[in-house]
């Protein structure tokens, strides 16, 4: 099998999966066989196959309008499928709402992020998760708890966790709503977008954190359009094009210009020829 | 493993914590700016007045200032439970009149009940419109300005028509001892120190072991002489509020000791503030003021808590006509018009946020005391009704616009 795709109108579906040879393939934490969505006529993702591996980055990309947002809301419990499976550490699973997702251990970081700029960063860590004891806030627990899941996440920038997080920088506050999906014990967590409208060093800072969740043994999805990103923190590739998944692999497999091929045309000669057998 | 810092923050204690005396007062001014400005007004507003007539700053008048003060408060409170959704209520003047219209009658007219009865009753009644208002605008969508709005006028009608129902042309007395007591009666001299003495103690002494519990957890403490000053200040204050209430007040009798109104005012602000502060309730009405759509994705029932806030809304209103109809000595079916006005306006001038969100139930004290100064001092130095009317405007627009610029500042609603 291979990873080069046929063209995107005629793809059947074993053009996107990954090549049992993979590393990362057997071990998926989340699998997706053959998802399709459609809005009345309009298909947003046909038959698509993902493997997301535990302790991996996986890099979702394509272009606007290529299904990127559709697939993670499929995962996420947003949108419901229209047809295929998704497996989750083997089983299949049927998510119907963000809560199912949640109890799975799935955590998704949505671009706008979600934040109560009004509360500080341990009201923020623990909202609707609130510890109590005998009905009252237990204040102290949480912000131990808080403190000690940045520091484990190695978040060192804020200077105190009763600051708000309106007060907050842009890559504080996506460390703070990863930070969150971390406390909660979720095991992938899928990011939307997490680098646009950061500047360099708060990029850098989100990177690393990135790194950090692949490093403790969480999956991890990225959606970036930041292929400099992209290329810097991710350990797999998938790109979508039309709705189709077209190439997926070790990001070894690809380098800037075959990307960029794959994004804007759906097929390149140069992936399909590096991972021919 | 190292971590990634951002260029202007290399500080390596930055998560320890460690808090320098002028990052401590930084932070008292950013968390309350907009409590701040309107403690230095009113201090501005005290000495002005005291100024202008030497009798300002009598313990008479000052008690007479205080209990002018406490319907505005609570009143004020009220409002905060729906201003910290981005919620209004403007039905809750005449929501007042209908709670003591309700206590009225059941307790004289006609009925006789004793207080025990009628006093819950006209709470349930207050509470009940409030909800209702609520569930109106939660089932539907519809904005609580207009909701509210048209309650106003409902209720109104609904007041005139009770209290002419009765047929004693336009106004019923209240004879209850105890309804008349909320607000004329006074605790006695030994008891209002009892009980300002015991207020003070218990709350250094819950301030000290807060304290005590985060240092004790190796987490970031304020420094002890910030705790100390605290108490020291509520001391003074508990001394000074002692010494003003249990000083001779009368003219002609000797009148003494603190009005009932006030430790009851103080049962519902220590009260709402454990709700608000202590309480998931509390905490979900922030978030969902904050930012609604964030609060539903926690998994937080939005509905719910929005319609709790209608509900606690009521409730504190309902306390409020208790000590209305005890001020007026009964019910008139032609009340204050502007009574929603200085609710909205106490909690909005003690620096509640209109946006949501921001608040807390001190500022109705505050603003409720501002208020009250505003007019007392006014009366005492002849000004007449439109100027006292034009001089509230004017430091209700004050309070407004630092609101807004205050929400600027913080960044936050980007």
């Amino acid at each position: 099998m291979t990873n080069a795709p046929g063209s995107p109108s005629t793809g059947t579906p074993s053009d996107g999966r990954d090549d049992p040879g993979d590393p990362g393939a057997p071990s998926a934490l989340l699998a997706v066989r053959g998802v399709s969505k459609y809005f009345g006529a309009v298909q947003a993702l046909e038959n698509v196959d993902l493997d997301v591996p535990a302790g991996q980055v996986t890099a979702l990309i394509g272009d606007n309008g290529a299904g990127k947002s559709t697939l993670i809301k499929a995962i996420a419990g947003i949108y419901a499928p229209s047809g295929g499976q998704i497996f989750w550490k083997g089983h299949e699973v049927h998510i119907h709402t963000p809560h199912d997702a949640e109890a799975l251990g799935i955590a998704t970081v949505y671009q706008d992020l979600a934040l109560c700029d009004n509360l500080d960063i341990v009201q923020n860590m623990y909202l609707g998760h609130e510890s109590t004891k005998a009905g009252v806030l237990d204040e102290i627990s949480m912000e131990l708890a808080t403190k000690q899941t940045l520091s484990d996440l190695s978040v060192s920038t804020v200077k105190s966790v009763r600051q708000v997080v309106g007060s907050l920088s842009g890559g504080q506050r996506q460390a703070i709503a990863v930070a969150r999906a971390v406390m909660r014990e979720s095991q992938l967590v899928i990011m939307d977008e997490p680098t646009a409208a950061l500047g360099v060093s708060q990029t850098a800072q989100v990177l690393h954190l990135i790194r950090t969740l692949a490093q403790r043994g969480m999956g991890v999805i990225v959606i970036s359009h930041n292929l400099n990103d992209v290329f810097q923190v991710a350990d797999r590739i998938a790109v979508l094009y039309l709705g189709n998944l077209v190439s997926s692999g070790p990001v070894a497999n690809y380098d800037m210009s075959s990307a960029v091929e794959l994004i804007t045309t759906g097929e390149s000669v140069r992936v399909a020829s590096s991972v021919a057998p | 493993m190292t971590s990634v810092r951002e260029n202007d923050e290399l500080d390596p204690d930055s998560l320890s914590e460690a808090h320098s005396w002028w990052s401590q007062l930084r932070r008292l001014w950013q968390g309350d700016v907009g409590m701040v400005p309107i403690v230095i007004g009113l201090a501005a507003l005290v000495a002005y007045f005291q100024v202008r007539s030497p009798v300002f700053l009598s313990a008479g008048n000052i008690t007479n200032l205080f209990m002018q003060a406490t319907i505005f408060v609570l009143l004020g409170m009220a409002e905060i439970w729906l201003l910290l959704l981005g919620e209004i209520d403007l039905s809750v003047g005449y929501v007042t009149g209908m709670g003591a219209a309700v206590a009225v009658i059941l307790m004289d007219v006609q009925f006789h009940w004793p207080w025990f009865l009628a006093m819950p009753v006209a709470l349930l009644v207050t509470t009940g419109i409030t909800t209702l208002q609520g569930f109106i605008i939660i089932r539907l969508r519809l904005p609580s300005f207009i909701v509210t709005l048209a309650g106003l006028l409902f209720w109104e009608g609904m007041l005139i028509y009770l209290v002419d129902d009765q047929g004693t042309g336009g106004t019923i007395p209240a004879t209850n001892r105890v309804l008349y007591n909320l607000v004329n009666g006074n605790l006695s001299v030994f008891f209002t120190w009892v009980f300002l003495v015991a207020i003070v103690v218990l709350m250094a002494l819950g301030m000290f072991r807060a304290d005590q519990r985060r240092r004790s957890s190796g987490l970031a403490t304020r420094p002890r002489i910030v705790l100390i000053m605290k108490v020291a200040a509520l001391a003074i204050s508990g001394v000074a509020l002692a010494m003003i209430f249990d000083a001779d007040r009368g003219t002609f009798i000797v009148l003494r000791g603190m009005p009932w109104a006030i430790p009851i005012d103080f049962a519902i602000l220590a009260a709402g503030s454990f709700v608000l502060t202590k309480t998931k309730a509390g905490r979900y009405i922030y978030a969902i003021g904050g930012n609604t759509e964030a609060a539903r994705r926690a998994g937080i029932a939005v509905n719910r808590y929005r319609l709790l806030a209608f509900a606690l809304t009521g409730l504190t209103t309902g306390v409020a006509s208790l000590l209305y109809a005890s001020r007026l000595g009964g019910i008139s079916d032609n009340i204050d018009s502007s009574l929603v006005l200085y609710a909205v306006a106490s909690a909005v001038i003690g620096g509640t946020s209109l946006f949501g969100g921001r608040g807390k139930m001190t500022h109705a004290v505050i603003g409720g005391v501002v208020i009250a100064t505003i007019y007392n001092g006014m009366a005492l130095i002849g000004m007449s009704a439109p100027t006292q009317y034009m001089a509230t405007a004017l430091v209700l627009l004050a309070a407004v616009t630092i609101d807004s610029l205050a929400r600027r500042s913080t960044g936050e609603g980007r």
